[in-house]
């Protein structure tokens, strides 16, 4: 196992993928010259030149549609987003054509496709920079949505999603870029895109959840195992696929689930995982399903007012408290 | 504080503005070009092959629409009639490797690409044996074997993508070239000028056509852009050409000379070719913006005319065999009703079929 950050496990997966398949090749902002925005892409450009790491103008619609076209004729494509917020402007693009094509034309063509960059809030970035998408894009079908949280998942899932024949929105963290973790050395590691990852065991209550929000969870169970809470923590890696048959076996044996959702509340991953185990484990429950998740607000930049708006750890032990009625 | 001077009026009506009671035309055609299909490279056979090819759009449109208004399918209906002599042009004027891809005004692409008129009526009765399998409809016809990409329902939302193609045939060096189609609507969508940018930039082989039909939908083209569309390649430091696309031999002769081009330079270009749609937008179109004047301004100059003309005056055909042609043409059409009735509908299975070409997934099916 090594040790490595998670744009350098980012940086290997890609690295591995366009060695191994020369129709693959990588365009976005910065991504050539300035070697990346945040650095996933160091070092490409010297290894594999102007024709496979392209920087492209400020153009999101247009160079995603650019991507699109080059996936309909045998390409594969990486679009980097510098950041999923900006990615709104090509949301035609994604929406209306990488993930419809296909069906409309009765599939006579395929857009295996990757749309990646930092997903959600960095810090004070105010409302505009701080969006979490994947709850919005795992509503559209023909998309998958993958969102890792932890380095080792990040270059498995990045290796899947450059090989997937479909279109993939495959979503990092600028907070997380830096953070270190053990990955497999393990030749051409990949992980099966739709598999969830139990990834701490416990037995009196289930919390999901994914990307950053695994870490926030992740401090909250270190605080509840003082007083004695055990959560099992499942981080589902995929928003879409959502590997429902883990986190269902899971509540089954708990009784009790907290999600927690770097989204707003409404219609989001929460709110969907929620119906279907309120559906499917109706009789296993203990307690109705709680939900941690930005409020309806935007972004603030303030900080006491960021502060009170992003997800925390205190949030996360409230509401496990809540569901196993403790307090 | 001061009065404004300017009397705020945005958008004034096309129909009898400042027109003092002239047919106030929607597009100025250019002239055609003067030489005869010979001295354009082309046989006596590809000119008749030309005509089949507008006659069997022209007639195919106009039983469809027959169709729609017997309420035989649903769904939009955007018909291309008297555009037929840019398709025809162009393909001739291609190499059957090169790409197309087109907006929603898509029939005769498709039929001039290859798909038949009984894919092309099953495709607009919904029918499983219809070119996109009943999924698309009438606005989602493609034949990617041959390289017609389709059929494109979102103003503009195709061009990245022809650019994208392009891309694709410079990255691998296969010497395809690709070729947009949209109308003058799109001109205005910014989807066009950052792909114009990013075509320039990176030399993509990619012909970029306005299809300048008058009207975006219902709005004249003067009334949604400003100055010469063609004119807006300058800014891009793009080569630009602007022609008439009433006759099929003017459109081929530039075409030609700007697919060889394009693919002899790897550079892209920003093509204006004026035109005009008889019928409607689509078929809910009551047509109040224009003229009946207007309009038959026009058909004068019709392209499937023009072309029988030419047959006939140049003795390529005479009139009986012409005539026998047009009769086998409408037979196919005829037929292609009849297949399309008689076609099944697509299996309810097929709901979830063509989603996804590796594993399918279906939340929570």
């Amino acid at each position: 196992m090594a040790v490595l950050q998670f744009r350098e496990a980012l940086l290997q997966a890609i690295d591995e993928e366009m060695d191994r398949d020369e129709n693959v090749f990588i365009m976005g902002e910065e991504v050539a010259e300035y070697n990346g925005a945040y650095k996933v892409t160091e070092g490409l450009l010297d290894k594999y030149g102007f024709k496979r790491v392209i920087d492209t103008p400020i153009s999101e619609l247009g160079f995603s549609g650019i991507g699109v076209g080059a996936a309909m004729k045998g390409l594969r494509p990486i679009v980097e987003f510098m950041t999923f917020n900006f990615a709104v402007l090509a949301a035609d693009q994604i929406l209306n054509h990488a993930s419809k094509i296909r069906y409309m034309l009765g599939g006579q063509a395929s857009v295996p496709i990757v749309f990646r960059g930092p997903n959600a809030s960095a810090g004070q970035l105010a409302a505009t920079h701080s969006v979490a998408y994947d709850s919005m894009y795992a509503h559209f079908p023909g998309l998958v949505v993958i969102y890792p949280s932890e380095p080792d998942d990040a270059k498995g899932l990045l290796k899947s999603a450059i090989r997937c024949e479909d279109p993939v929105i495959f979503m990092e963290s600028e907070q997380m870029y830096g953070m270190k973790g053990e990955v497999s050395d393990e030749e051409d590691y990949i992980i099966p895109i739709g598999k969830a990852k139990v990834k701490r065991e416990g037995d009196d209550v289930t919390v999901i959840a994914s990307g950053k929000m695994y870490h926030v969870a992740k401090k909250a169970a270190a605080e509840l195992a003082k007083d004695g809470v055990e959560m099992e923590l499942i981080d589902p890696r995929t928003i879409k696929p959502l590997d429902m048959d883990t986190i269902i076996q899971s509540v089954k044996k708990t009784n009790r689930c907290v999600i927690v959702d770097e989204a707003h509340p409404y219609g989001g991953m929460a709110a969907e995982a929620g119906f279907i185990i309120q559906r499917e484990a109706f009789d296993y429950l203990d307690a109705p399903v709680r939900r941690v998740t930005l409020p309806d607000v935007h972004a603030p930049f303030a900080k006491n007012l960021f502060d009170l708006w992003l997800p925390d750890a205190k949030r996360v032990i409230d509401a496990v408290n809540a569901v196993t009625y403790r307090n | 504080m001061s009065k404004n001077k300017h009397e705020a009026i945005f958008t004034p009506i096309g129909l009898n503005y400042d027109s003092n009671g002239r047919v106030e035309k929607s597009v100025e055609l250019p002239p055609v070009t003067k030489k005869k299909h010979k001295s354009l490279g082309l046989s006596d056979d590809d000119v008749v092959g030309m005509f089949r090819q507008m006659y069997l759009q022209r007639r195919f449109e106009e039983r469809a629409m027959q169709m729609y208004q017997k309420g035989k399918f649903g769904g939009f209906l955007h018909l291309y009639i008297g555009q037929e002599a840019i398709s025809t042009g162009t393909v001739y004027a291609l190499d059957d490797r090169d790409d197309i891809i087109t907006a929603y005004r898509d029939h005769g692409w498709g039929l001039v690409r290859g798909i038949t008129a009984n894919e092309g009526m099953a495709e607009l009765f919904g029918k499983a044996t219809g070119c996109s399998k009943g999924k698309g409809g009438s606005m989602h016809f493609a034949k990617a074997e041959n390289h017609f990409w389709g059929g494109h329902g979102i103003v503009g939302g195709h061009i990245p993508i022809a650019a994208g193609l392009a891309f694709a045939n410079k990255y691998k060096g296969n010497g395809e070239i690709s070729c947009c189609f949209f109308g003058d609507g799109a001109v205005d969508q910014g989807s066009l000028h950052e792909t114009l940018n990013m075509a320039q930039l990176w030399k993509l082989p990619c012909i970029f056509v306005v299809e300048n039909n008058g009207y975006s939908m219902g709005t004249a083209a003067h009334r949604h852009t400003v100055g010469e569309i063609y004119e807006r390649a300058n800014g891009y430091g793009m080569k630009s050409a602007m022609f008439n696309g009433m006759d099929a031999f003017t459109v081929y002769e530039n075409m030609k000379k700007i697919a060889d081009d394009v693919r002899e330079n790897s550079i892209p270009y920003f093509i204006e070719i004026r035109t005009y749609r008889y019928r409607g937008h689509s078929m809910s179109d009551p047509q109040k913006y224009r003229t009946k004047q207007e309009l038959e301004e026009y058909q004068k100059t019709d392209p499937v005319e023009r072309m029988k003309t030419y047959i006939l005056d140049e003795k390529i055909l005479k009139e009986k065999e012409l005539e026998s042609i047009q009769e086998e043409i409408e037979q196919e059409v005829l037929e292609s009703i009849d297949f399309a009735e008689k076609s099944p509908f697509p299996e309810p299975e097929e709901l979830y079929e063509d989603m996804f070409a590796g594993t399918p997934y279906f939340h929570d099916r």
